[in-house]
């Protein structure tokens, strides 16, 4: 008997462990795999196919007997029979660090297909694929790629941005803790289409996991990728090195301060050379896309936003993980439908999409379809596609409060806007729940987010304005 | 015992090795003290103010020893939204531990969640939050 149990953060924080020792202890042979996903699920055991959770030790041996519940087969639960999964296509089937598994699910085909057409045609399908940045601002890829192959230096970069730091995510989390063959894949075929021979992985230090894993990884795969070389380097805390300039600056092992754009980081970018910087979900999305063609990817999603997205179903929500499909679904059917409401059983009063820096959306906008430009649209962002899901218990005044908080903590300190303005707005907004001249301290609040909006050197301080602004059109009554 | 020349040596060929250097003498020592600072800027040409400045950058660096056990409680909005600002008091009411605000996780469908050291907790309530912090 062989029962598979993924080792990914996620169910080691749920107590995989445990089950898994409980297992070997009754004498069964246990694979650890990736994780599917279905965190409400985790524990997750599978045994033949057939998947029982959340698992507890103590359901060892009704497992073995054949007696304990089961949720049926794991690939015909209606949350994975309704995804699209291209990306998360090997999620819960394989062994993380088994190349052996990645080259029985189509592993390496990327890559070998990019060096039989060479390098201006690899860039030819990034683009034809219309594949955008996954990190949140949906820069077309194959541009990006372009830029850097067309500019002359002795030295280029590769550089993954895997500092994953906004809440209600963790698809780049599971890409490197369930697939690092696939991103480690995805950057050696960007080094070969731009003339890179160097890449970095900067993984944030909240995620040990991943690190452990994509170094393992690393050191399986170098002779695959060579003369490409990968090297893992890890943050320290700092939000803000999530912007590509400042995670720049990190790797070069300065302050994480962001530098003005231009010159953009393609054409001078790590120590001064082009430089591609994308995020982990761009990259691991590629291999696939060669693989399989351009056009095929691009016929999944609507309007310009071609291909699926890695959706996160986060914070208080029934059925919360990782749900691939394509673009064009609506918040709606993803929060309610696939995500069953809340988990706490009481109404959504909204939901954060996007990270700390996204809007706050209500349920009369739940019509809106996951689009980047029908979010910009509704002066909202994808972001990273994170979902996070409140009931009616928030208090909304409270995280406006709080989403200046977050910025100035994390503020780099070096643009005046988000660095006065945030700790500005939390004095304000503290004003305001106090119930001291509101109507003019909303107005101030008003004028202080335009002005870092547009006067904000990077998205920290320029999209906090987001979350607050939304909060009070919103809720106006949670100001009062 | 690795000595601070042991990790300045490890690093001698490595593009941008502050970071990492940073890093390593943090693990090995558990801080970043004024004399590695020194001694770090020394070597690698920069100036003491430089390499201060990274070290009081970053959330993760800190200069002076934390002998109590450390639990990171994430508070972002994801575990917010599942209830992690009730353990908080539990977290105040006490001194034994310190436990420090993190920003994600990345464990967002089953918070509220903590990390102990590089193990990761999650599903918090009162209860197991009690039990997690008399056992570190």
């Amino acid at each position: 008997m062989k029962v598979r149990i993924s080792d990914d953060a996620l169910a080691l924080a749920c107590g995989a462990d445990i089950v898994a020792a409980g297992f070997k202890k009754a004498g069964v042979v246990v694979e650890r795999v990736s994780s599917w996903g279905m965190h409400w699920l985790e524990p997750l055991v599978e045994f033949d196919g057939v998947g029982y959770g959340p698992v507890c030790v103590d359901d060892v041996a009704m497992i073995i007997d054949g007696r304990a519940q089961s949720i049926g087969r794991i690939e015909d639960h209606p949350f994975i029979a309704r995804q699209s999964r291209l990306t998360f296509a090997r999620a819960g089937k394989t062994r993380p660090t088994s190349l052996d598994d990645y080259y029985a699910t189509e592993g390496w085909i990327g890559l070998a297909k990019a060096r039989e057409i060479g390098a201006a045609a690899t860039i030819d399908v990034v683009l034809e694929s219309g594949l955008r940045g996954r990190g949140g601002a949906g820069f077309p890829a194959g541009i990006k790629w372009k830029t850097v192959a067309s500019a002359v230096a002795e030295q280029k970069y590769i550089v993954c941005n895997a500092d994953e730091g906004d809440s209600g995510t963790f698809a780049d989390r599971m890409v490197m803790e369930g697939d690092p063959f696939m991103l480690i894949e995805g950057m050696a075929i960007a080094g070969f289409a731009v003339g890179a021979s160097m890449g970095y992985v900067y993984i944030r230090s909240e995620y040990p996991h991943a690190i452990a894993k994509m170094e393992a990884a690393i050191r399986l795969s170098a002779h695959l990728i060579a003369p490409f070389v990968i090297e893992v380097r890890v943050g320290a805390g700092a939000y803000v090195c999530g912007e590509e300039t400042s995670l720049l600056n990190s790797i070069e092992g300065k302050r994480g301060e962001v530098r003005a754009k231009p010159p953009l980081p393609a054409l001078e970018g790590l120590f001064g050379k082009p430089t591609v910087v994308n995020n982990v979900l761009t990259l691991a999305t590629v291999p696939w896309i060669l693989a399989h063609g351009g056009d095929t990817y691009a016929a999944f999603g609507a309007g310009r936003s071609k291909g699926t997205m890695p959706i996160q179903l986060a914070g208080n929500v029934k059925y919360g993980g990782l749900f691939e499909v394509a673009f064009g679904i609506t918040l709606g059917e993803l929060v309610n439908e696939i995500g069953g409401s809340t988990a706490s059983g009481r109404p959504v009063r909204c939901v954060q999409v996007g990270g700390p820096l996204g809007a706050y959306i209500p349920p009369s906008q739940f019509d809106l379809p996951f689009d980047y430009e029908a979010f910009a649209a509704a002066d909202a962002l994808i972001g990273h596609a994170g979902i996070t899901v409140f009931d009616d218990t928030v208090e909304m005044a409270q995280m406006a409060r709080f989403a200046m908080e977050f910025c100035a903590f994390e503020s780099c300190g070096k643009c005046t806007p988000c660095r006065l303005g945030s700790t500005r707005g939390v004095e304000t907004i503290d004003q305001i729940i106090a119930g001291k001249n509101v109507d003019a301290n909303l107005a101030l609040i008003t004028d202080l987010a335009e002005t870092m909006k547009y006067g904000s050197l990077c998205a920290l301080g320029g999209f906090t304005p987001y979350p607050v602004m939304s909060a009070i059109k919103h809720f106006p009554e949670d100001f009062r | 015992m690795t000595s601070i020349d042991d990790i300045l040596i490890e690093h001698h060929d490595q593009e941008g090795p502050l970071l990492p250097i940073l890093h390593d003498v943090q693990k090995a020592f558990g801080h970043v003290s004024e004399d590695a600072m020194r001694q770090i800027a020394e070597t690698l040409n920069l100036t003491r103010a430089e390499v201060y400045g990274v070290v009081s950058f970053y959330h993760d660096l800190r200069m002076e020893v934390e002998t109590r056990p450390v639990l990171k409680l994430c508070r972002s909005e994801a575990c917010k939204a599942r209830g992690v600002e009730a353990l908080v008091p539990l977290a105040e009411s006490q001194s034994r531990v310190k436990v420090e605000t993190v920003y994600c996780l990345g464990l967002c469908s089953v918070g509220p969640a903590a990390m102990v050291g590089d193990q990761v907790h999650a599903r918090l309530n009162q209860d197991r939050f009690s039990a997690l912090m008399a056992a570190i």
